[in-house]
């Protein structure tokens, strides 16, 4: 254990992560029985559903997936679709390198399992603020996979007894709790200048093109109208090896 | 449930470890790339700007392309996310949603 990871101070992190995650463990379980219930129209179990969930855990990549699902499962346009959607991962993954370097290895492949939009977006708040530590990291994570696998897989088991979830504005509600988290980014006009470059090229591509390109390339532009604003001087913009 | 509920498909387990597979690559590759490097000037920076994109361009469609109802409730969202805890201004924004949507639709 390190030092200033001791049981009391990791309790307060876990109840901490804990409080922060509840947002999105609530709003998450429409969504989950509905997942379940389609993959069951397309006649996937609710054990078959339950390990996708486990060993994928990815919302929209799962979706998706399910929407394409054909009996026998078309493998490679499944898995090459999951990838395309799950691009993102790359750009989430290196922005949270830096704040998780101070972890282990194994910890870090662990957090970095459990890492979806919510759990990312959650760490980069608290690590703007805070030194991240791996109990705060796993603890969400955790709660979200458990929460993932038990309601996707209830679903499955129920069928289709659930509802439109859209009725209830309940898909509003993933869009509201990243709105909250991008205001709790904000760090100046900078921050405002990436956001926006972000959204107007999303937008774009999202009404041109079919399929997920929308998000990598929002996040793309976000990145590059980052680093066109930053403040001169450093010019020599350089990348070293470190350790 | 019967014992239907835990059949396993052979080509539908091809497909969840296919999938299971890439995505755990595509969490594992920016870290992996990034992890040994210091980073400054412009390539910190735009790391720095990536998770407000990335954030931003997620929800771009719900909030920009989608209609009038979900823009104006974002920008409620927005507005109560500077004042209220997080979980009040979700509520008022999917409530907000519930309504304009009641009203413009």
């Amino acid at each position: 254990m390190r030092p200033d990871d001791m049981s009391s101070d990791r309790f307060t992190e876990a109840r901490a992560s804990a409080v922060a995650v509840l947002p999105a463990m609530i709003a998450v379980i429409p969504f989950s029985l509905l997942l379940g219930a389609l993959a069951a129209q397309k006649g996937i179990t609710p054990l078959e559903m339950m390990l996708m969930s486990a060993t994928v855990f990815a919302g929209s990549a799962q979706f998706v997936a399910v929407d394409i699902w054909r009996e026998p499962a078309p493998w490679l346009l499944l898995t090459v679709t999951a990838l395309l959607i799950n691009m993102r991962h790359l750009l989430m993954g290196a922005s949270l390198a830096s704040k998780i370097g101070h972890f282990g290895t194994g910890t870090s492949l662990l957090a970095l399992f459990t890492m979806v939009d919510e759990t990312w977006a959650l760490a980069e708040q608290r690590a703007a603020r805070a030194r991240l530590t791996p109990t705060y990291v796993l603890t969400m994570g955790g709660i979200l996979w458990i929460n993932w696998v038990g309601w996707t897989g209830l679903g499955a088991a129920l069928g289709s007894l659930m509802g439109d979830p859209a009725v209830y504005g309940a898909d509003f509600a993933f869009p509201a709790i990243f709105l909250t988290l991008l205001v709790g980014l904000w760090q100046g006009p900078r921050t405002g200048i990436a956001i926006a470059a972000s959204a107007v090229v999303a937008a774009i591509v999202h009404l041109t093109v079919d399929g997920p390109w929308f998000i990598a390339a929002g996040g793309i532009a976000g990145a590059l109208a980052g680093a066109l604003s930053a403040p001169s001087g450093d010019e020599a913009a350089e990348t070293g090896i470190g350790e | 449930m019967n014992l239907e509920a835990f059949n396993l498909d052979p080509q539908t387990l091809l497909a969840i470890a296919g999938m299971a597979l890439v995505t755990y690559a595509t969490r594992l590759g920016g870290w992996f790339a990034i992890r040994r490097m210091v980073l400054t000037g412009r390539t910190r920076a735009a790391l720095d700007a990536v998770p407000g994109a990335v954030l931003a361009a997620v929800i771009t469609p719900a909030v920009l392309t989608t209609g009038p109802a979900e823009t104006i409730a974002a920008a409620i969202t927005v507005v109560a996310a500077l004042k209220l805890p997080q979980l009040v201004a979700v509520a008022l924004g999917v409530a907000s949603v519930v309504a304009l949507r009641a009203i413009l639709y």
